[in-house]
């Protein structure tokens, strides 16, 4: 195919189903897409020392993402110069060095050659180790999440990210004063392509259906929170396919309106941490934080800041993808509050949740369906249409009203234009 | 075989073939109010609360958990998957004479729609004696072999 025939399969309102099922457009993502931009690796907190390492992917490629001995986040390919073995294993972990199991090399924090067995083969001058790292990849960050690309001549990340700064800045309230720190993840994978996930940050149309065995779990205040469809929530595209769905309005800025009445959910909490010595407004700031944002915030093409916690995904083949829920915590916060935080994520997220093996046999049944293609050209494609016609001018892009698909040609326009480049 | 030990075996067994039969009633009853019903993520985790789990339900939440799965309005359990479970390699790890703690192995297959998945265990129970050759459980964790890895969906009690 040529990078023609890849714009084609975008327009405006609709995308061609072969997105989802075509093993070589699969593998030209990966080379146009995920090796040609910003892709988040890691939230900092999961290196918190010189050593702390996490394994993790770009695209395909393993990678290593590690703090070195001067505090520096790096994230190096997890293969050694020599034959190729991978000298990192394990998906957390701490390490004085890298060192190959196969021959020995051994590789510092930092990726440098350190060490080579039996050098005096390679003849008098031995090897020039200076040569030959692991090699590194760009890193920059942002209100700790730590993103990498393999493009030296990319814009800076804080340009790639743009106006989804300020909902980042935003999102980062969950810290409450304490800061964030990621403490774990649920991981779980499904038989269906990346974008199936990606399209579902920023869909608030199946939320009610899709969810509905979550939401008769919940007490009438908690219900009422969570019945935002007829609400005043909108989606806005922010460019290079990130995108935002505000569900709960009163739900963006966590500080505001702090003087509001505790949810009837949370006023034991609110007892406890009084009883703790914090004073009222740390206490509101804290109940704030542990029910979490009012958004999800769609970040093109692998992470989203989604209401309480951080979605990853990661492509594993065309019709596989694995994704990791990923908890959020206050740093050093009051224990009690952080307890309710994780229980708050049991109860919805991962594979045993009451929210996500719903939405994981939803996306499962779009990827069986999407086999289904028909015999006409008009029968291979899908829509994403939905709320096109009420779209306005938004603060930073297109905006339409809360169950509108603005987010998803948000992140199709983008795949487009990196796919038809 | 030591008194215990048959005690609690058919116990477990009973348990077993409540959840493979559904009889979801009948197994919220087996548990102590204060009971808690955990699938840890960490191969080694021994606090529960302050970690991510996968599970970590006390009353209210196991009986939430057993009205979603029976509700028919979750589109992952409807129809519900089909299981079968064998707890073998019974251990009694230590018995007062009120609480026996206990642990087990567990082969759980699955049959969901057009899929079969298998999943090894080691439970881990804490029990309390309630009358003559009963029990109610106290504490259950379930370390699912590949509990650190990505899994799919499970929509039925471990």
């Amino acid at each position: 195919m040529t990078t023609q025939n890849y714009a084609d399969l975008v327009q405006a309102d609709r995308v061609h189903t072969s997105l989802y099922t075509c093993p070589e457009i699969f593998e030209v993502e990966m080379r146009k897409i995920f090796e040609n931009t910003w892709v988040w690796v890691a939230h900092e907190s999961e290196v918190p020392e010189a050593g702390s390492y996490k394994n993790t992917f770009i695209g395909k490629q393993p990678v290593i993402v590690v703090r070195d001995r001067k505090g520096e986040i790096r994230v190096l390919l997890n293969r050694c110069r020599h034959r190729c073995a991978t000298v990192c294993e394990g998906k957390k972990g701490k390490t004085q060095s890298f060192v190959c199991p196969y021959h020995g090399w051994a590789f510092g924090l930092d990726g440098s050659l350190r060490s080579v067995p039996y050098e005096a083969s390679y003849g008098p001058e031995g090897l020039d180790k200076s040569k030959l790292p692991l090699p590194g990849l760009r890193v920059e960050s942002y209100q700790g999440m730590v993103f990498a690309t393999f493009r030296d001549d990319l814009c800076s990340l804080s340009d790639w990210l743009g106006p989804a700064k300020k909902w980042m800045d935003l999102f980062m309230k969950q810290g409450a004063g304490f800061g964030i720190s990621v403490p774990g993840e649920q991981r779980f994978r499904f038989p269906g392509n990346w974008k199936i996930q990606l399209e579902n940050t920023t869909d608030a149309y199946h939320f009610p259906l899709v969810h509905k065995s979550f939401l008769t779990t919940l007490d009438p205040q908690a219900l009422k929170t969570f019945s935002f469809m007829e609400g005043d929530g909108f989606v806005e595209d922010l460019g290079n396919g990130h995108s935002v769905m505000v569900m709960i309005p009163e739900l963006v800025d966590l500080e505001a309106d702090l003087d509001k009445i505790i949810p009837d959910r949370f006023r034991d909490l609110a007892d406890d941490l009084r009883a703790e010595g914090y004073d009222d407004l740390t206490v509101r700031k804290i109940v704030r934080a542990v029910g979490g944002t009012g958004f999800n915030l769609n970040i093109f093409p692998n992470i989203a800041c989604s209401m309480a916690f951080f979605r990853v995904l990661r492509p594993v083949s065309v019709e596989e993808t694995e994704i990791h829920h990923a908890v959020i915590n206050m740093k050093n916060g009051p224990v009690i509050a952080n307890q309710m935080r994780l229980r708050l994520h049991e109860y919805f997220q991962g594979p045993l949740g009451f929210g996500t093996p719903d939405d994981g046999e939803a996306w499962c049944r779009v990827q069986a369906g999407v086999h289904a293609s028909g015999k006409t050209e008009e029968d291979k494609w899908l829509m994403v249409n939905r709320g096109l016609p009420i779209e306005t001018v938004g603060v930073d892009g297109p905006r339409s009203d809360l169950t509108a698909e603005t987010g998803m040609r948000a992140a199709y326009r983008q795949w487009q234009k990196m796919m038809g480049a | 075989m030591s008194f215990t030990l048959q005690e609690v075996t058919a116990f477990l067994w009973k348990e077993a073939d409540l959840l493979d039969r559904k009889a979801h009633d009948a197994w919220l009853a087996l548990w102590e109010e204060k009971g808690r019903y955990i699938v840890p993520i960490q191969p080694d985790a021994t606090d529960f609360f302050n970690i991510l789990n996968f599970a970590n339900d006390d009353h209210a939440m196991r009986v939430m958990r057993v009205n979603r799965l029976r509700s028919g309005e979750a589109v992952s359990t409807t129809p519900p998957p089909r299981t079968s479970r064998l707890t073998a390699s019974i251990v009694i790890e230590a018995d007062d004479g009120v609480t026996v703690k206990a642990r087990a192995a567990q082969h759980l297959y699955e049959f969901h729609k057009d899929r079969a998945r298998f999943y090894a265990s080691i439970l881990e129970y804490t029990l309390t004696r309630s009358g003559c050759g009963d029990f109610r459980i106290a504490q259950k964790i379930v370390r699912l072999l590949n509990s650190d890895d990505a899994i799919a969906s499970v929509g039925y009690i471990l």
